[in-house]
Formats: structure tokens, C-alpha cells, sequence
């Protein structure tokens, strides 16, 4: 673990390209022995024609830094990518990439679990989806609070 | 002026993302919900609202108002 370790951290106003964040952020971190991703993007089907996040920006991008500073405490990682989509998004779009590189596959792993988890319940973002043409706006569900229990 | 802003499901309540009205001296919270629809006024002072007064988190309680503040309305958030 090291303070020196650099996080990436985005607030995306347009649609990004995962492949290529994730090709770009392995290659910074070559000397890393493992880097574990996870991609959030807005399911097909079950009627939903969109997706928006909202955002506030005085606290939301703040925020995600510390939510990279401390999963960069917590565990030994050489790298942290976190990129989040505020927006309207299609299905099939990405909404959330979070990568972790580490010389440890296991501290890779975790952290993006940590941060996935944080970013779902403990992030300045509300999100709302079109049904049918009727916007509604998503609440936060008890699952989401016993994941980030999780980590207390 | 005092501008309120509305975040996520609570601008379908005001009908509009915010609002701003002249303030000539300063007021209390709840003096000021108080000039709001009674419908919109309640939903803003859920105890699951959070604010932020010109962008930092603040408690609600003996907050005062004065002219030129913004003060953002936060209900509980969905993200990733």
C-alpha cells in the first residue's frame, strides 16, 4: 500500500467507451500482476427505454475521490480507475466501470467490490427511468444499505 | 435572491428543478418552507433530506437563510 498510487477518478457527461478505458488504465499499470473490473450498464429489456443519473456538482465528483482515497487506504492497489455516467442512457450503455489494478489479485477484487458498493448506495446520484414514456424515479432498496453494511 | 434546488424525485414535487425568490433579511428553515406549497414543504423536510447550503452539507436545524445563499435539497441516493 502506497500513498503514491495514483486513482483515476471521472464523472462521465457523455457515453464512454469501456474497452478502451480498460485497455488504457492496464497498460499505465503494466507492473501490476492483476487488475479486476467490474462494468454497470443499463439493462435491455423489462420495458425500460432509458435511464438517467443525476448529479450535484459541488459534492458528487468530490465525493467518488474520496470514495478512491479510501479504498486506496484500505488495500494494497497500484491503480484505481473509477468512471460514473450522469446523463441519459440507452440500454446497453454503460453507466459505471470501476477497475482495480494490484500485484494481488485478492486486494483487486475486493476493492472494486468496496467501491461498486459505496457508489450504488453512498454516491451523490439519483437515478430515474423511462417506462412506456413515463419517467419515474428509482429508491434506494434495503439491499443496497446491507451491502454497504458490508464494510462498517 | 434565495435559490432552492430540487434533486431527483423531490423536483417532480416542486415542478421545477428550483426556485428563487427575494429574501430581505435573513429566515429560518422553516420560516422559509413555510412561503411553500404545503405539499412540497413536507417532502422537504423528511428526515431522510439532506442539504447542502452553497455546496457543503449542513444540519437543518437553527439554519437561517440570507439573501444571495443556495440551498440544495438531497433525498436518499441510487447511483451506479
Amino acid at each position: 500500500m502506497s500513498a503514491a498510487t495514483t486513482a483515476q477518478v471521472r464523472l462521465a457527461l457523455a457515453p464512454f467507451d469501456p474497452a478502451a478505458e480498460l485497455a488504457a488504465f492496464a497498460a499505465t499499470h503494466a507492473d501490476a500482476g492483476g487488475v479486476v473490473s467490474f462494468l454497470g450498464q443499463v439493462r435491455a429489456g423489462e420495458g425500460v427505454d432509458a435511464l438517467e443519473l443525476r448529479h450535484f456538482v459541488p459534492l458528487t465528483l468530490p465525493g467518488m475521490e474520496r470514495l478512491a482515497h479510501a479504498a486506496q487506504a484500505r488495500w494494497a492497489l497500484a491503480g484505481l480507475l473509477i468512471v460514473h455516467r450522469s446523463g441519459v442512457m440507452a440500454p446497453g450503455e454503460p453507466i459505471v466501470l470501476v477497475a482495480a489494478a494490484a500485484r494481488h489479485r485478492r486486494d483487486a477484487f475486493v476493492a472494486v467490490d468496496y467501491a461498486m458498493d459505496h457508489l450504488k448506495s453512498d454516491s451523490w446520484f439519483w437515478k430515474r427511468e423511462r417506462v412506456g414514456g413515463e419517467w419515474r424515479w428509482i429508491e434506494p432498496r434495503a439491499e443496497d444499505h446491507a451491502d454497504l453494511a458490508r464494510w462498517a | 435572491m434565495v435559490k432552492l434546488l430540487f434533486l431527483g424525485r423531490l423536483e417532480d414535487v416542486a415542478g421545477a428543478a428550483e426556485l428563487s425568490f427575494p429574501l430581505r433579511e435573513p429566515a429560518a428553515l422553516a420560516d422559509v418552507l413555510l412561503m411553500l406549497p404545503p405539499v412540497l414543504a413536507e417532502a422537504l423536510f423528511g428526515p431522510k433530506i439532506k442539504l447542502a447550503l452553497n455546496g457543503a452539507l449542513i444540519r437543518a436545524e437553527g439554519l437561517t437563510l440570507t439573501d444571495g445563499d443556495e440551498l440544495a435539497f438531497l433525498p436518499p441516493v441510487s447511483g451506479g
